[in-house]
């Protein structure tokens, strides 16, 4: 028995068509849970007011959408390096999860900047990385969707992925340098977790988990979902050739 | 190696190769930018670096889609994979040609350009070391982007959605040596970057170009 | 309802716009995963030929 069983299409179905009820129960419960006990049951912080309720949806945001990315990474290595089909198509299924997750990671970014830094967008370093991160997101897709080919996309989009991943790296430090040639000492810190206190850490953890769960599920329900396409062209293909 | 860039520097040259239009939309878009904010020369001045470096690198994206593009379609692509050149020597030359063409006119132009912009005295050497180690990058980093979209028709706007973002280290790092330089503050650190970008990238990208090259021809 | 002060906006808003944005992403996940294994089916009910 090892991992590389669920590299087999039929298998991967039926063993995600097991977990994904399980998954989905696991994220509707955590997320519902950690945002109810986060938006109704915890207290103001005494600088940011009501504000930091905000932090339940934005933290778990950002964290998936670096996540997924690391996790596409690694689907493409496996399928440059062992050419399973899944991998290629789990890669693919989890980019608009991750980009949807950048998004929301932006967008409570700009509500809270907006009444704590008075501004919706700064170029602080981690603001400008994650719409970079967001270009990179919208480029790998737009190439999967452009190449007919299913094996060219998957090659391709690995790569791209490979070195985007590189590109994104590097940009990363180069913002955070050219931000601070920018503004010498402009403190505009969004670590959260270095400073929060346990009434807002638990709640946090939970709606963690429930992104987790629920990136999980997506990825799996939309790799199937490429699977079966992919079956559903190749038999069409095959009726026209007969 | 040697003939092939040779084929490719005349290809460019004559007519329809599309030699000299980066350079015309380099100058346009120069132009542009002080109608865009206005005639005051305190404003320009302060933006110019930043200016003529982000037109240099749009009149570099402008070419990259002819590369390949014209040897995909008369099938001297498919010839040049088979010829005892690896592959990696074509994306290689394929790059170096195109900075000949492209990368090396923006370089030079930029002073003049810069004069328009009210660039200080002392930022042209600067702007210049930083535009003559920066395009080399643009090139291939872009050969890699054409590399990607040679199978595709009108595979332009793609182009530019993959290879804009992989420009952001460049364009980061080579702005800051123009605009440093323009204001008279030290430029070790950007240009050290700059310089590390360039050279790694002109080492390890041909590589990604050349297999996705070979994906593409299969 | 919690008392959210001032800024009661802009916490909503954030809520809103991020389950917005979610409930579309797993809609349209889970309205495309149907159709195309609706698809499948109908293609797999077929008789094959050859």
């Amino acid at each position: 028995m090892s991992i590389w069983e669920y590299a087999n299409p039929v298998k991967f179905i039926r063993t995600t068509d097991r977990l994904l009820p399980w998954l989905w129960g696991v994220a509707i419960a955590c997320l519902g849970a950690g945002l109810i006990w986060g938006f109704f049951f915890t207290p103001d912080d005494f600088r940011q007011g009501s504000t930091v309720k905000i932090i339940y949806l934005h933290v778990p945001a950002a964290l998936m959408a670096i996540n997924a990315w690391l996790m596409m990474l690694v689907a493409s290595l496996i399928w440059i390096v062992r050419r399973h089909h899944v991998s290629a198509l789990a890669a693919r299924a989890a980019a608009p999860v991750g980009a949807v997750m950048t998004v929301i990671a932006l967008a409570t970014g700009a509500i809270w900047g907006q009444p704590m830094w008075g501004t919706w967008w700064a170029w602080d370093p981690r603001l400008t990385s994650f719409l970079i991160l967001f270009l990179f997101y919208l480029g790998y897709m737009a190439l999967w969707e452009a190449i007919e080919n299913d094996d060219t996309a998957a090659d391709l989009t690995s790569i791209l992925c490979l070195v985007g991943s590189v590109f994104a790296l590097l940009s990363r430090y180069a913002v955070l340098f050219w931000n601070q040639g920018l503004h010498q000492g402009a403190s505009l810190s969004m670590d959260a977790e270095e400073n929060v206190a346990d009434v807002f850490w638990y709640p946090l953890l939970v709606c963690i988990a429930g992104f987790v769960a629920l990136f999980v599920a997506l990825v799996f329900l939309r790799t199937q979902t490429e699977i079966r396409a992919r079956r559903t062209r190749a038999l069409r293909l095959r009726e026209r050739m007969a | 190696m040697i003939a092939l860039l040779a084929r490719d520097l005349r290809l460019a040259v004559r007519a329809g190769g599309g030699f000299g239009l980066g350079l015309a939309f380099f100058l346009i878009v120069t132009v542009l930018v002080p109608f865009g904010v206005g005639p005051e020369a305190a404003i320009l001045r302060a933006i110019a670096p930043g200016i003529l470096w982000v037109s240099a690198l749009l009149a570099c994206l402008l070419s990259l889609d002819r590369i390949f593009a014209l040897d995909h379609e008369d099938g001297s692509l498919d010839l040049l994979a088979t010829a005892p050149l690896p592959m990696e020597g074509v994306a290689f030359v394929k790059a170096a040609a195109h900075w000949l063409t492209t990368g090396l006119p923006l370089v030079m132009a930029a002073p003049a350009l810069g004069v328009l912009l009210h660039l200080p005295q002392a930022g042209y050497g600067w702007l210049l070391v930083s535009l003559a180690l920066g395009t080399p990058a643009l090139s291939v980093i872009g050969t890699f982007g054409a590399a990607l979209t040679v199978g595709i028709k009108r595979g332009g706007l793609l182009l530019s959605l993959l290879v804009l973002p992989l420009y952001v280290p460049t364009l980061i790092f080579g702005a800051e040596v123009a605009r440093r330089g323009a204001e008279g503050l030290p430029v070790q650190t950007p240009l050290l970057m700059l310089a590390g970008i360039s050279l790694g990238a002109v080492a390890l990208l041909p590589f990604a170009s050349a297999a996705v090259l070979r994906i593409n021809l299969r | 309802m919690p008392d959210l002060g001032s800024y009661a906006v802009y916490v909503i808003g954030a809520y809103a716009v991020s389950l917005g944005l979610i409930g579309a992403l797993v809609w349209a996940s889970v309205a495309r995963a149907r159709k195309v294994r609706a698809q499948l089916e109908e293609v797999e009910r077929r008789p094959r030929h050859g």
